[in-house]
């Protein structure tokens, strides 16, 4: 299932020693710059993961986890971004193999996942201030609302890139750049699920018991 | 409309600023004027402000961090002056509220905007050459992370004019640096533009990542690499790593002042420890950023001028990656006394005592190097020198203060600034600028004057014992830092020393600023046309000086470390390549353009002009996606173009 | 990653034909895998059958398997020469998270035992 390596325009006589190949292909380039931001980007999450651990507690009075957060709404974010990562994985496969009809299927699910994530998130916010329980609230409330208001903002921000790229593809085609394009948008779509599990299981699942 | 940005924010009832405002607002304006009246603009715009190529940035980066330097350094010598002024009765020139900002904007541009700059200037500039390529993995991004961190000095240089700075320190510890505390703009200057620049800096680091390890000239294995490419790629795997943090803790702070939350405030349950913390799990790691470069650079210059291989490459490459490593396993030690306990202070004394080890392999690498070769004393070669004198003492105190019941008592105290002083200009600004003496001729042309260059080094090195060594005595005698004023008589005789010795720093400088402008007046004499001024061993010195815009017109087959030196000694120098076409990245605004729009978000922000920033932020998410759109963004050289300008290049080298 | 270090040309990605239905079952198996990784998180959150101090345990737990799947099946991060790179990346990243995430508990805990008790204290 993994892709082995295949030299491409380097001459073959040149020393195949560890790196020895000679400059990579555009497209290993670029997928590896953004796979290593998408991990400075978590690790800027664990950064406020680590004042979640440590500021979870500080409710100065106010309202706790448990009081406030609602599993079944958890549940069904989490399956949607689940699905919409899965979709997302199919769309990319299907611009790979320039299945462009296939391709604005899955991008158009990935989408209605991602924003049916992002309303019930906004409308547990809203609910949460409603009830006096804003970020301003407690210390507590303060790191829930960055933690996981910074990874809704992501997704936000996925969306928009994912509306900006089916235009791309639209006017430009499945092209080599625009592959490269949709393949650092899968990364960063599967990345985010991955910082989801994380805010599931620390913040909701732990928070709610 | 205007937010809270009033005529008051300009500072005519404190003369200092508002004279040093007037003074930088005529240089300024003589310059643009200048520039103007001599039509130079077209040419500044299409070969510098749009460029995307690697050594037009590293000069741009380097260029910025010298002017920085002066302005640090003023806030150096303000402070010293008023430190030896001001003890007993006498009340010195400044304000505890302006002395404040004055500290607190020193170490910021210091760190921020000197020291970063300059060695992400290096290394932009001589990472791709070194590795036989042409430029690096991202070249539009590495034009957007240079006009990124240009804007955030231009917004910390507009809070003399327009506002204030903060007057937190360089660190902006809550509860002081939260709203309550410092309601006004200062540390918003601060968070905008350090978060600003901050973004710059980790997108270069991922470039220069990216760069080093999938982008090097066929033949070029991991261990064929200079050992300059190494520490880059140490250093930069540290700005992935570190930057981020820095991102988060700024956000939480910045959210506490502009939301009303309660990280770190001082109710609502917030710890302001927290903030200590994370600020130093950056804080860290920032400081081996900034040395691993000049580490590197010491490698190259000792190496060269020695005539001889670095002793000890693989050692060298292990304790560039154990530094690496071991750098996120320290923090705790920048805050011993904040009440972890003995245990946690224990186990943090320790990493701290041992990462000194890796450090001590490089300086007997260095040694054995220099032992039995041809030792040329230029310039870079005196800073590397004093380098491993002053370091190592600056190193021995940090182990020194390693051990949490020493700290417990020089904590915060002069001692402290001593030592990272100590470890920071001996360490980091010598490399810097053995590194700008060094790579001068490749990117100009023509190499500086050595006699200055010298002058400049015995001032440096004299002028820094003097202005330090006292502050040692003066934090075993108690005395703390960031002091106003001195009530403790006894100091005044150090404190005088001290300042002679920023006098010397400042001749030094002075020395630096005569060397450039004497080596322009008479560049013609020390002409590099060979492109090898130094009889080097790296790839660099294989190109001309300045390089083409492509550097290598075919990339080099490496076969060694060392490469360029392999290459002169078996004749390949001379052999005339098959020349094919290649592609250059076009120029583009998008960077400068960005930036605009950044310093209005970041202005914006400070002032809560808040249709401003709205417009800021949009604006540059909107360059984002029209630069996205557009195509032809590379421009092919034809293979016969290639062979003319190459077989010019060439003639000029053989006829020196 | 998928398909990170193979050359895209203008050959068809039809050659990989049976590449082409390993894709396909790779992401929906690592949907299948998630899917159940995820109701095991709820179910040991909530359920009573688990001794208490064990179950933080359990769901992180979980939640590396689940993120492992994620990598495997979606993000394709195999063990094949051309992805060391790939993973050496993720390995210094997840490390650096750790002692961050870790260190900071650890930290931040042993100050709080440490600080005095305030009168009049703040509800905390």
């Amino acid at each position: 299932m993994t892709v082995e390596a295949v030299a491409d325009t380097v001459p073959t006589r040149l020393v195949p020693g560890p790196g020895g190949g000679g400059p990579a292909p555009t497209r290993t380039v670029v997928a590896y710059g953004f796979w290593i931001f998408l991990l400075s980007d978590i690790i800027m999450f664990s950064g406020l993961f680590a004042a979640y651990a440590v500021l979870s507690g500080n409710t100065a009075g106010g309202p706790t986890g448990r009081e406030l957060f609602n599993l079944h709404s958890v549940f069904i974010e989490t399956a949607c971004l689940l699905f919409s990562s899965y979709t997302c994985g199919l769309g990319a496969l299907s611009g790979e193999r320039q299945q462009r009809d296939r391709f604005y299927v899955f991008a158009a699910f990935t989408f209605a996942l991602g924003a049916a994530f992002l309303f019930i998130e906004v409308s547990e916010f809203a609910g949460m201030v409603s009830k006096g329980a804003g970020p301003s609230r407690s210390a507590f409330l303060s790191a829930f609302f960055t933690l996981v208001g910074m990874h809704g903002a992501h997704v936000t921000s996925g969306l928009l890139w994912l509306v900006y790229l089916v235009a791309q593809v639209a006017t430009k085609g499945l092209r080599p750049h625009v592959l490269r394009r949709l393949l650092c948008f899968s990364l960063f779509w599967h990345a985010l699920d991955i910082v989801w599990v994380g805010v599931m299981t620390l913040v909701y699942l732990m928070g709610a018991r | 409309m205007f937010g809270r940005l009033t005529w008051d924010a300009i500072p005519f009832n404190e003369p200092i600023p508002l004279l040093t405002s007037a003074v930088v607002g005529i240089i300024v304006l003589a310059v643009l004027g200048t520039i103007t009246r001599k039509g130079w603009w077209p040419y500044l715009w299409k070969e510098w402000l749009t460029s995307v190529d690697h050594k037009r940035i590293g000069v741009m980066y380097v260029f910025l961090a010298l002017v920085m330097l002066l302005r640090g350094f003023s806030d150096a010598i303000m402070m010293r002056s008023q430190q030896a002024i001001a003890v007993g009765g006498a009340e010195g020139y400044l304000p505890p509220d302006h002395y404040d900002q004055i500290f607190s904007a020193h170490g910021t541009i210091m760190i921020f905007f000197v020291a970063m700059p300059f060695v992400i200037g290096l290394m932009n500039f001589v990472v791709p050459l070194q590795l036989g390529v042409r430029d690096v993995a991202f070249p539009v991004l590495n034009s957007v992370s240079f006009w990124l961190t240009a804007s955030g000095m231009l917004l910390v240089n507009l809070s003399l004019f327009i506002g204030n700075f903060a007057r937190t320190g360089w660190m902006g510890y809550p509860p002081l640096s939260e709203l309550a505390f410092s309601p006004d703009v200062g540390v918003d200057y601060y968070l905008w533009s350090l978060q600003i620049s901050g973004i710059g800096t980790l997108l270069a680091g991922v470039n220069m990542v990216t760069t080093i390890l999938k982008l090097r000239a066929p033949g070029m294995t991991y261990f064929r690499m200079p050992v300059f490419c190494w520490t880059a790629l140490a250093s930069n795997m540290l700005i992935i790593a570190a930057f981020p943090i820095l991102t988060a803790t700024f956000v939480m702070l910045l959210l506490d002042r502009y939301v009303g939350m309660h990280f770190f405030t001082n109710d609502g349950g917030g710890s302001a420890m927290m903030y200590v913390n994370l600020f130093w799990a950056w804080g860290h790691p920032e400081v081996y950023i900034l040395i691993l470069p000049a580490f590197g650079v010491f490698s190259e210059v000792i190496a060269t001028f020695s005539g001889k291989a670095l002793f000890g490459y693989r050692s060298m490459v292990l304790a560039t990656l154990a530094i690496c490593v071991l750098s996120f396993m320290v923090w705790l030690h920048h805050f011993f006394t904040m009440g972890a306990g003995a245990d946690v202070n224990a186990f943090f004394g320790i990493m701290s005592m041992i990462i000194a080890v890796p450090t001590g392999v490089k300086i007997f690498n260095w040694l054995f190097t220099l032992f039995h070769g041809r030792v040329v004393f230029t310039t870079p070669v005196l800073f590397s020198i004093g380098f491993m004198v002053t370091f190592v003492i600056g190193g021995m105190t940090g182990v020194l203060l390693a051990v949490p019941p020493v700290d417990f008592v020089v904590h915060n105290s002069v001692f402290l600034v001593a030592h990272f002083h100590n470890v920071i200009i001996g360490g980091v600004l010598f490399g810097v600028i053995a590194g700008y003496n060094y790579w001068f001729p490749k990117a100009f042309g023509f190499t500086l004057d050595e006699r200055f260059g010298k002058a400049s080094f015995w001032c440096w090195l004299t002028g820094f014992y003097l202005a330090f060594m006292p502050l040692y005595v003066l934090g075993l005698m108690g005395m703390p830092r960031r002091l106003q004023h001195i009530a403790d008589t006894s100091w005044r005789p150090l404190l005088l020393v001290a300042e002679l010795g920023a006098v010397v720093i400042f001749c030094g400088i002075l020395c630096q600023i005569a060397q450039l402008v004497v080596s322009i007046r008479t560049r013609e004499r020390r002409r590099d046309l060979t492109g090898d001024p130094w009889n080097g061993r790296t790839l660099e010195w294989a190109t001309s000086s300045p390089p083409p815009p492509y550097n290598f017109a075919v990339l080099p087959e490496v076969e060694t470390i060392d490469a360029f030196w392999e290459m002169k000694r078996t004749g390949r120098t001379a052999v005339e390549p098959v020349y094919e076409a290649i592609e250059v990245p076009r120029n583009t605004p998008t960077g400068f353009i960005t930036a605009f729009f950044a310093v209005m978000l970041g202005f914006a922000g400070i002032w809560h002009i808040w249709w401003m920033a709205i417009i800021g932020l949009l604006a540059a998410a909107i360059t984002a996606l029209v630069f996205g759109w557009s195509e032809n963004r590379e421009q092919e050289i034809p293979a016969a173009e290639l062979a003319r300008m190459e077989r010019t290049r060439l003639a000029l080298e053989r006829s020196a | 990653m998928d398909g990170a270090d193979r050359p895209l040309d203008e050959r068809t990605p039809g050659v990989e034909q049976n590449e082409s239905r390993a894709d396909y079952r790779s992401y929906t198996a690592g949907l299948g895998l998630a899917i159940l990784l995820t109701i095991a998180s709820f179910v040991v959150s909530q359920t009573s059958l688990l001794w208490p101090p064990g179950i933080p345990v359990g769901l992180i737990v979980l939640a590396f398997a689940q993120i492992g799947v994620h990598l495997v099946f979606f993000l394709h991060l195999g063990t094949g020469p051309d992805n060391t790179n790939n993973v050496l990346a993720l390995a210094f990243g997840l490390l650096i998270v750790f002692l961050v995430i870790t260190g900071s508990i650890w930290i931040m805990a042993n100050l709080s035992t440490n600080m005095m008790p305030m009168s009049g204290s703040m509800p905390r």
